[in-house]
């Protein structure tokens, strides 16, 4: 049986890009400083330009989660589910960081740290699927796999029924649409600092397929020796 | 075909529970005793707190029905059956909505008891509304068994079963608590808001649909290599 080599080599693209990546996280607290402060809320509204990108990385890392666990779920094919894996921990790492400087924020803004409003409670729930799902993956034995990409699959349907069901509540969040209307000199950092974490993104997207690709290779090597 | 499938299976599981009735008495002792538990914690010089029978009902279905999901599908694994349901000549699909039907009637039958017991020991109106209340309570439950017999099957081989299948099951069915407990407080009101109730109760109901659904098309594919 030949061995699947796919996703092991880095691509041309990857040093360059991680070069770039590191020069762009170097360069984003200068920016952040630079941009103007936020209405009273002095030194805490710069929490803003990681917090949403962030959010955002968070979102995204949830629906490649999803869509490779159905189409694990649909072919078989274990390449899709190395990229839900990967995909699925950079949910709970993105969701950290949302979660964490969420609070920062919200405790300056509404003077508390927590409050039971739409974003933050489906955010949470949403990030308590990612660890459930890892930790499945790390416990579940034999067969773990089918049963993480079902939850996966669960889990991104459940998102709009999460949202709806909070959304009873009254929301205080800011809503997203706020962003397109931002001045120029809260946008460019934004921006940055979106395209900064989005390269990050992807990089650790890619690192963590590889080493899920090396460790299958590695039993499939084991295997072709007992052979 | 179908039906006569889900049919013989539900037959089956009934006829196994009415003769133990091992599944039926564990998992309502065990709802009254959640609903003891919440009595000592929550009741304060006797009089009980406004309101939380809504809570205290939820809870007990959703904790009960854990023990009922993993008791269902561990007799099937100890006596080695449930490799024989999947190899039977029957479509997935129904094997699943027969395990389901049999879940659902199982925890409605405990829930008939628990309802007014909630409502004796809390002192609220719980039965003011008896239809409303059932839709409320069957939909609830319909959801989080549709859920809990996929993951109670797909966990029915794994050493882990009992503790990944709570971790799995209250995460995913958030929206059945927070609607089931939104239902049933809006019931509970002086002036009993129509809209309110009609929106949690569809609500369930969507999320009936689309979980049901998923769990049809998922359920062949997850079971494949039991």
């Amino acid at each position: 049986m030949p061995l699947d080599t796919r996703d092991i080599a880095l691509p041309n693209w990857f040093m360059p890009a991680a070069m770039l990546c590191a020069v762009m996280f170097a360069a984003s607290p200068i920016l952040i400083a630079y941009a103007p402060f936020e209405g009273d809320m002095g030194v805490v509204s710069k929490i803003f330009y990681y917090h949403l990108p962030s959010a955002w990385m968070f979102l995204l890392g949830g629906i490649v989660c999803g869509v490779a666990s159905v189409r694990y779920l649909t072919s078989g094919n274990p390449r899709h589910d190395r990229l839900a894996w990967a995909a699925a921990e950079l949910v709970v790492l993105f969701g950290a960081i949302t979660l964490v400087t969420g609070p920062l924020w919200a405790r300056k803004t509404w003077g508390v740290w927590w409050t039971w409003d739409v974003r933050l409670t489906s955010s949470l729930v949403s990030w308590m699927l990612a660890v459930g799902y890892l930790l499945v993956r790390r416990y579940g034995g034999p067969g773990s796999d089918k049963l993480a990409a079902a939850m996966a699959l669960f889990g991104m349907a459940n998102v709009p029924f999460i949202y709806i069901s909070v959304n009873f509540w009254r929301t205080i969040h800011p809503l997203t649409t706020v962003v397109p209307t931002l001045p120029t000199s809260f946008g460019i950092p934004l921006w940055f600092c979106t395209f900064t974490f989005l390269l990050l993104f992807v990089l650790l997207l890619r690192l963590r397929v590889r080493l899920e690709a090396q460790r299958s290779q590695l039993d499939a090597m084991y295997l072709l020796l007992d052979e | 075909m179908f039906m006569r499938t889900v049919w013989l299976i539900v037959r089956k599981d009934l006829t196994v529970e009415v003769r133990s009735r091992e599944i039926a008495y564990t998992t309502l002792f065990f709802a009254v005793s959640c609903v003891l538990v919440f009595a000592f914690a929550l009741v304060r010089e006797g009089v009980p707190p406004q309101g939380a029978s809504a809570a205290v009902l939820w809870i007990a279905i959703l904790f009960a029905g854990n023990l009922a999901l993993g008791r269902t599908f561990e007799r099937e694994r100890q006596s080695e059956t449930l490799r024989a349901l999947l190899l039977a000549p029957a479509s997935r699909p129904a094997v699943y909505t027969g395990k389901l039907v049999g879940l659902v009637m199982l925890m409605s039958a405990a829930e008939v008891f628990l309802v007014p017991l909630i409502a004796f020991l809390f002192q609220e109106p719980l039965l003011r509304h008896p239809f409303r209340l059932a839709t409320i309570v069957v939909a609830g439950t319909t959801g989080f068994a549709a859920v809990g017999t996929l993951f109670a099957a797909m966990l029915v081989r794994t050493r882990s079963r009992d503790m990944l299948l709570p971790l799995l099951l209250y995460t995913i069915t958030v929206p059945v608590i927070i609607a089931g407990v939104g239902g049933t407080s809006s019931l509970l009101q002086a002036e009993v808001n129509d809209d309110v109730v009609r929106f949690w109760t569809v609500l369930l109901v969507c999320f009936d649909v689309v979980f049901v659904t998923i769990a049809l098309w998922t359920f062949d594919a997850v079971m494949a290599e039991q």
